[in-house]
């Protein structure tokens, strides 16, 4: 087996330093905790989706709003980034993140580029503006300063595989030390767990270039959390709820309300009814509304759908230009400038993404603790309030607080980790894949797993989901998870961290699918063939799916907290 | 496949595979890094902005091409 290289002890475990990661790192530090530390997968200067920068932040700033927040709530629910939230959570994002831009300006990060408090973008027209335009390029380095500042202590190339729990509480985390070619295994014991990993791409075949796992609007490695918090036993929710982005085609990049335009037909005619002419205020919000708008003009034959820039002026388009590297696109205009691309001339094709696991995950209260004691959760993956940079950031402050009230509580626990049947039976099998000379690689198993996933449980409004097709896709995804553990074979710690991504995939897979069988109804882009109808009964619901200890899953309607 | 490094320019502080998202590179001490997993890039262009010298470069696989039509045949 794998050596052991290092058993370490913490009061605060966070896993992925991204932007959840750093703001719980460093709550839990002025929170009085002493020993935080940081387990990042890369390398915390550059990680997660905000890896490059990102320009807006969603919050409620009364000198701007007003003294009524509900309106801004309302305009925020009806977003891309409300669908199927938790309403009191929303709502308390709102009256508290604002602290939290003010607490990222006095760090260094640009959070007025204009000067004042500027809102602007997915909203539509004549109703409040929830997405404070900034200016992230720096956002990851000055969370990075800040965290050393506080005494956190940060891994960097840690990949954290599995948690382990002790008389039903987190007692423990396993990584691998993949800061060597040869890997080992890193053990840490502590009584509290943030996980704010991101969010899951690599589900289903790629939708713009089918076996390029890597070409994605965000950060495509799989960081795990969902995972983690399923095998551990924490309650999962929306995880049913497909959602999709879109952008450019044929790269794919996040940022599409960073563009200022409208998007037309070939023949000119505007796609949705909020904008004829652009406007940097609104931006065209045709496609948060009209999910499947640049899919559907392909089905029915009327496109391709074009973003058209063409009528800003030069001023409009400057400032376009400079927000696109604020939100981390540095890549796709160095692109654009070498092929002679130009906003000003050119309208560009934009398309949606395949799904993924965004603001679908773990189910957790104000303060992001999950279903089991001392694991909490923030960011992209949390599935009743997680969604985009402003409630990972928010979220990380709460949960970073209140892990260190609850770890200065616990006595620390007893066992040998090493020892613990999860933890062993984890190293046992990664093990395994390195000591094996033949086999199957870590991308045939991933690219087996998004076949499986776009034919047995895609999504609508083109794709269905039924009992027949999720319990096939079902069968056929253990007979992968089997013939997976059997023959995959890594060499390396890169690839073993990948390997343990792809088994991580496998269970977020699952719990779709049987999220989706439960399901009974057709709502939004989950799409059931045998069951076409929207249920009002389950308008104000949220379905919760939790693997036992025993192995055994269980589903549960609750209602939406408002 | 992306990163490209400009040998001639890299001082071979490694700044780029470091700080990498997606862990592309390896490194042997006072080589050139080495871009072992190309096809996992993300074009996020964090090598290229971070590379004190600017010895990175981007290059876009072609089926990656931003598709785009001249905006005047749209308002014909």
């Amino acid at each position: 087996m794998l050596s052991i290289s290092r058993t370490l002890e913490a009061d605060v475990v966070i896993v992925g330093g991204g932007i959840g990661g750093p703001m719980a790192a460093i709550a839990a530090s002025e929170a009085g905790a002493k020993r935080v530390l940081v387990l990042e997968k890369c390398h915390v200067r550059r990680s997660g989706s905000g890896a490059t920068g990102n320009d807006h932040f969603s919050c409620y700033c009364p000198e701007v709003h007003g003294s009524d927040v509900e309106p801004v709530l309302n305009a925020l629910m009806n977003s891309l980034v409300g669908q199927a939230k938790d309403v009191d959570l929303m709502r308390l994002h709102l009256l508290e993140s604002f602290d939290i831009v003010k607490k990222w300006e006095e760090w260094g990060i640009n959070m007025r580029p204009l000067g004042h408090w500027n809102f602007e973008g997915h909203a539509l027209p004549g109703k409040p503006r929830a997405f404070l335009k900034f200016d992230g390029r720096k956002q990851k380095a000055v969370l990075a300063e800040q965290m050393k500042k506080h005494g956190v202590t940060v891994l960097n190339h840690h990949p954290v595989v599995e948690l382990a729990k002790e008389n039903g509480r987190v007692c423990g985390v396993l990584a691998i030390d993949a800061t060597k070619t040869e890997p080992s295994f890193v053990l840490v014991k502590t009584p509290c767990v943030i996980l704010s990993t991101g969010l899951t791409h690599r589900l289903y075949v790629n939708g713009s270039t089918p076996n390029y796992l890597f070409n994605t609007a965000h950060c495509p490695n799989n960081a795990g959390g969902q995972a983690l918090g399923w095998r551990i036993g924490a309650s999962m929710v929306n995880m049913e709820i497909p959602y999709t982005h879109a952008g450019t085609k044929y790269i794919q990049r996040a940022g599409k309300a960073t563009w200022i335009g409208v998007y037309r037909y070939p023949d000119g005619r505007p796609l949705g009814p909020f904008v004829t002419k652009p406007d940097p205020e609104y931006g065209d919000v045709t496609s948060d509304i009209w999910n499947s708008a640049f899919i559907d003009v392909m089905q029915n034959g009327r496109g391709p759908a074009y973003l058209d820039c063409s009528e800003n002026t030069p001023e409009t388009l400057a400032y376009m230009r400079k927000a696109m590297f604020d939100e981390g696109l540095s890549a796709l205009i160095a692109y654009m400038d070498d092929k002679g691309i130009d906003p000003a001339k050119h309208a560009v094709e934009f398309t949606r993404f395949e799904p993924i696991l965004h603001g679908r995950g773990l189910d957790v209260d104000k303060d992001g603790l999950t279903s089991v004691p001392g694991l909490y959760a923030a960011g992209d993956m949390v599935g009743n309030a997680g969604c985009g940079l402003g409630l990972a950031a928010w979220m990380g402050w709460r949960a970073g607080r209140a892990a260190a009230a609850s770890a200065a509580l616990v006595p620390e626990a007893a066992g040998n980790l090493a020892d613990h049947p999860v933890i062993r039976a984890k190293m046992e099998l990664l093990s395994s894949f390195m000591e094996r000379t033949e086999g199957a690689s870590w991308q045939e198993a991933n690219i087996a797993l998004t076949q499986i996933m776009s034919d047995y449980a895609n999504v609508g409004p083109y794709k269905v989901r039924s009992e027949s097709l999720l319990n096939t896709g079902l069968t056929y995804l253990a007979q992968l998870r089997e013939e997976t553990k059997n023959n995959l074979k890594t060499s390396c710690s890169h690839t073993l961290m990948r390997a343990a991504e792809v088994l991580d995939l496998f269970d977020c897979a699952e719990c779709i699918m049987r999220s989706a069988l439960e399901r009974k109804e057709t709502r939004g882009s989950h799409k059931r063939s045998d069951f076409t109808f929207t249920n009002p009964l389950l308008a104000e619901k949220m379905l919760d799916i939790t693997r036992k200890d025993d192995g055994t899953i269980v589903t549960s309607w609750r209602n939406t907290r408002v | 496949m992306p990163p490209f490094i400009h040998a001639d320019r890299c001082t071979h502080c490694g700044m780029c595979a470091t700080i990498c998202p997606m862990n592309l590179f390896k490194q042997e001490k006072g080589q050139v890094p080495q871009v072992a997993y190309p096809e996992e890039c993300w074009h996020c262009n964090a090598c290229v902005l971070d590379c004190p010298v600017k010895a990175v470069e981007l290059r876009l696989p072609l089926n990656y091409m931003v598709l785009h039509v001249d905006a005047d045949t749209l308002h014909e």
